[in-house]
């Protein structure tokens, strides 16, 4: 049970947005922008970020929302998205993303575990100060989103398919108009 | 030196807003709504709650961005700011006001560290669910905010008086985005 009372049925972020939607509105303006604007980062890149992030902090309703997201995105299945959870590094994901999702794990323990050696390396591989940016505000947005699903205590579907089955519709609607009742 | 080029001479947050008005917008608005929104929560007490949490972070800028509006609107110094962000069961804050805290000291390790213990011994001091949301709320954002200002390596000012010169003018003018980073 949630440890305040929330609207019933809605699963995980859903619930605390339609309890409160004057903080919705910039919780979802922000995802939007980081996600799904225009970027050199492919939405499937930006959503495996925010999977990655997700899993870290152990948010199992994040990480499969995401994760069902990114999967469709990158058109692979959600056993491919569990290896790069599991080991990024033994994928085929390319030198420029291992690189930032290694920012990411950093930023995710907290700021200052970014180094210097790990950024140059980013941009060695051909990543840009926006991207490298882009890279740390995803992370750090998905530590505030983490929190605050599992900080509340919401409730969260637990078959995995229900996500991957939804990430088509999640990825043609976007964060800003849709239904938190669907 | 930041770890990407940043505007000189803005302090923490206020360099990579300037770069990226994009995200600025809704970061701004969340902030606006946190901490300065109609709320039953004093706006110095959610101040004081983005500080500490700032300072479990270690965010130099942020404890002392909002340690300095925290200690304006509560109309105390920053002595008795620091003694809160050290040991602030000792001081002489509200029992609701420092089961919130016990709250946000939770969120800021993860989410699933919130106990129902924590939380009923909250409301049987009085907090509503909308005061416990927004404390988990704004422990949360302060766990980005702090994430993106150091994770750039932003840079700010060492001396703590400048926080506390700026924190009437920042208290007046809000969060929104009113004018340019670089008048600020």
């Amino acid at each position: 049970m949630a440890h305040i009372t929330l609207p019933e049925g809605l699963p995980g972020i859903r619930g605390p947005m339609a309890f409160r939607p004057e903080t919705a509105k910039p919780l979802n303006a922000l995802v939007e922008v980081l996600l799904r604007d225009d970027n050199t980062l492919t939405r499937g890149e930006r959503e495996l970020i925010a999977t990655y992030v997700s899993y870290l902090n152990d948010c199992f309703f994040c990480q499969n929302a995401h994760g069902g997201i990114a999967q469709h995105y990158l058109a692979c299945d959600i056993n491919y998205i569990d290896k790069v959870k599991a080991d990024y590094q033994s994928t085929d994901l390319s030198d420029k993303l291992k690189s930032l999702l290694s920012i990411a794990a950093s930023v995710q323990k907290g700021g200052k575990h970014v180094t210097t050696e790990q950024i140059e390396k980013a941009k060695s591989l051909g990543a840009t100060d926006h991207e490298i940016h882009d890279t740390v505000l995803i992370a750090a947005a998905f530590c505030m989103y983490n929190r605050y699903v599992d900080g509340l205590g919401t409730w969260a579907p637990q078959d995995r398919n229900i996500y991957i089955e939804r990430g088509p519709r999640r990825a043609a609607e976007g964060y800003i108009n849709f239904d938190l009742y669907k | 030196m930041p770890h990407i080029s940043i505007p000189e001479g803005l302090p923490g947050i206020i360099g990579p807003l300037s770069l990226r008005p994009d995200v600025a917008s809704p970061l701004s608005e969340l902030c606006e709504v946190l901490m300065r929104g109609e709320n039953s929560l004093s706006r110095g007490e959610r101040e004081l709650i983005a500080t500490y949490v700032s300072s479990l972070n270690d965010c130099f800028f942020c404890q002392n961005a909002h340690g300095g509006l925290a200690q304006h609107y509560l109309q105390c110094d920053m002595n008795y700011i620091d003694q809160i962000t050290t040991d602030y069961s000792s001081t002489r804050l509200s029992d609701k006001m420092k089961a919130l805290l016990r709250i946000a000291t939770s969120v800021q390790k993860g989410g699933k560290h919130v106990t129902t213990e924590q939380v009923e011994k909250a409301k049987s001091l009085g907090a509503t669910d909308i005061e416990i949301h927004d404390t988990v709320l704004i422990a949360a954002a302060f766990c980005m905010f702090n994430r993106y200002v150091d994770g750039l390596d932003t840079w700010a000012p060492t001396d703590r008086q400048f926080y506390i010169g700026r924190a009437k003018q920042r208290a007046e003018e809000g969060y929104r985005l009113s004018r340019t980073a670089h008048e600020k």
